[in-house]
């Protein structure tokens, strides 16, 4: 018996910092624009060692200005992504369950669109159109959560195939009515909410985005991780986690509400990128076990490296054209999907 | 944190005689739709049982025996009536420390992923950490200690999808002592089992609630188990309770051809415990 100490936990996610910190200095080298990688270590550990505080003038202003912004929305959606796909899975007992598949990346998608569409006909502040985009989302993503929650209840449980079933049919849904919205949109918008539909993390974010961001993944990722112990419960069942001293309602709120911030706020800021939030948490449970203490941080940091990778890939594998990050995760995602179906994990 | 629940105010300690469990003129409605005629009823029925004791609760299919179970575990609430556990009615208490006075051993475990067996017994330690909590050396020890007390040490490292029915039965109880209750139920615990691990199983039963001072109460379909092991059975049928009381006067051949529509025999062990045999209708 060996159970999970908070050294162990420290030294597991450490580790995966490191391969996070390689992989990001690996895709600031990376692009159209030659950097090299031994002068770009050298010179990032100088200024994170406060030697010096800024890059040679060569190369720094594509590498801070344009990629490394880039890098760090990767890595706050990646990480979101993955948390709220580990936490749909416990909730809702579908080791298939993610932000994507359930369909609530799509009624984010959709909340943020009707933002838009509200915002056109109205005189915001631009700070306050800022912030109505990931609202508009967040609301979208909770309200398909609890459609898909009722959808996929028969006779006070979760059958795991109906809501599979219902989070395609919500998926379906909310596309048809995304793109008869579209359609409204005028046709010099009409490419860029194409592209962003898609997955793409290319579009320059307004810095306010990027702290909304950043600010609400730890208050949500945080909320969730307070209830760790409770999710490994309810793995087991919401009756069965009851009769082990868990308040299965409050936990439910807490995760659902926390999960449908972070879906909202990663579609508002990079549209609909699909199976980070189902493939990471599986990687991660093979790798490290299905402990949520230990399995949600490895999610954040796995989320955030494979998606930092995944829109590396994507700006550099058709260079100069950029891909849109969301069609490199379904590229890679979708056949490691089928794979652990044919599993038999659902 | 102190390894057995604290004694809520006016509380008698885990070592008192007095009577632990009350269930007291209890009765309870199912019904789909509030509108509709209930679909079920219990009838308002009452029992009592001391620390140490076993009480089976026996009765044909629908009869209401895991709704009676589920009532004293507080998770549904009597219509009227009421359960007492030490004096405190089970389902008004917080659901924590509902879960270290009473521990539930359902019909199915169902894992969603594979854990190893030392950390399914460890989930039994929940109600006296959760959040962020890391589990401590004593959490460990009694973890360990319960694996010992259902003899499944060699189990520890095992997952709990490579264990046989048995051995994951056994598993699930350790996990239930675990969790250091008052209060032990088991709904159908026997339900999968071959006849020695049942045999195994009551046996174990038995002398849990002696050397733990657990009230233990069962939902079975083995009469001769019942009439073996139990201290007190309750007999249900259609939402009714027929009898309570000691094995031998409960497991009676009329009463029993009448619930179970079969004809039978009762005799009377050298240790005065009643045998049921079974004939063709």
């Amino acid at each position: 018996m060996r159970p999970l100490t908070l050294a162990r936990l420290l030294m597991r996610c450490g580790i995966l910092v490191a391969i996070l910190f390689a992989v990001v200095v690996i895709a600031l080298k990376l692009g159209a624009v030659q950097v090299s990688l031994y002068g770009l270590g050298k010179d990032l550990l100088g200024v994170l060692l406060r030697r010096s505080n800024t890059l040679s003038s060569d190369y720094g202003m594509i590498v801070l200005d344009i990629r490394l912004p880039r890098i760090l929305l990767g890595i706050v959606v990646g990480a979101s992504l993955s948390v709220a796909g580990a936490s749909f899975q416990a909730l809702l007992r579908n080791p298939l369950a993610d932000p994507y598949v359930l369909g609530v990346s799509s009624g984010a998608a959709l909340g943020a669109i009707v933002a838009l569409v509200i915002e056109g006909h109205m005189n915001l502040t631009p700070e306050l159109a800022g912030v109505i985009t990931p609202v508009g989302a967040f609301i979208g993503a909770a309200l398909t959560i609890a459609a898909v929650y009722v959808l996929g209840r028969r006779e006070g449980q979760i059958d795991s195939n109906t809501l599979l079933l219902g989070g395609i049919i919500t998926t379906s849904f909310l596309s048809a009515v995304i793109m008869f919205l579209m359609t409204t949109l005028p046709s010099n918008n009409l490419r860029g909410t194409a592209f962003w539909l898609m997955g793409d993390l290319s579009t320059p974010q307004p810095r306010s985005l990027l702290y909304l961001l950043i600010l609400g993944f730890l208050a949500a990722a945080g909320a969730i991780y307070t209830t760790s112990s409770d999710l490994n419960l309810l793995l087991a069942g919401e009756k069965e986690a009851m009769h082990l001293g868990v308040d299965v309602p409050r936990v439910r709120i807490v995760v659902y509400l926390a999960a449908s911030i972070l879906t909202g706020l990663a579609v508002a800021a990079s549209g609909v990128i699909g199976y980070v939030g189902l493939l990471v948490p599986h990687v991660m449970r093979l790798i490290f076990g299905s402990d949520h203490r230990m399995l949600l941080p490895a999610a954040a940091l796995g989320g955030a490296i494979a998606l930092v990778i995944a829109d590396t890939l994507a700006r550099t594998v058709a260079s100069p054209t950029d891909l849109p990050v969301g069609a490199m995760t379904a590229m890679a995602g979708a056949p490691l999907f089928i794979y652990l179906l044919r599993r038999r994990l659902a | 944190m102190s390894s057995v629940a604290r004694p809520l105010p006016g509380e008698p300690s885990r070592t008192s005689s007095e009577v632990r469990l009350s269930v007291e003129q209890v009765s309870y409605a199912y019904a789909a739709n509030p509108a509709q005629a209930p679909l079920f009823t219990l009838e308002a029925l009452s029992f009592q049982a001391k620390p140490g004791e076993l009480v089976a609760i026996l009765g044909p299919n629908a009869s209401g025996k895991s709704t009676l179970l589920r009532l004293i575990s507080g998770e549904l609430e009597a219509l009227s009536g009421r359960i007492f556990l030490n004096g405190f009615a089970t389902h008004d208490l917080p659901v924590k420390m509902r879960a270290q006075r009473i521990a539930m051993v359902q019909q199915e475990s169902r894992l969603l992923f594979p854990s190893r067996a030392w950390e399914f017994v460890l989930q039994g330690r929940h109600p006296y950490g959760g959040g962020l909590r890391f589990e401590s050396e004593e959490d460990i020890a009694i973890a360990g200690n319960a694996l010992a007390q259902v003899g499944a040490t060699h189990l520890a490292d095992r997952w709990m999808d490579m264990v046989s029915g048995g051995e994951k039965q056994r598993i699930i109880l350790a996990r239930a002592l675990a969790q250091q209750p008052l209060l032990l139920l088991l709904d159908e615990p026997t339900l999968h089992l071959d006849i020695g691990a049942q045999v195994d199983l009551l046996e174990s039963l038995r002398r849990l609630a002696a050397e733990n001072r657990y009230t233990v109460v069962v939902v079975t379909h083995e009469l001769n188990l019942a009439g073996e092991y139990a201290d007190q059975v309750v007999l249900m049928q259609r939402g009714k309770c027929l009898r309570v009381g000691p094995p031998a006067t409960v497991l009676q051949r009329e009463i029993l051809e009448q619930v179970f529509q079969a004809s039978l025999s009762v005799e009377m062990t050298a240790t005065g415990r009643p045998r049921v045999t079974l004939f063709n209708k």
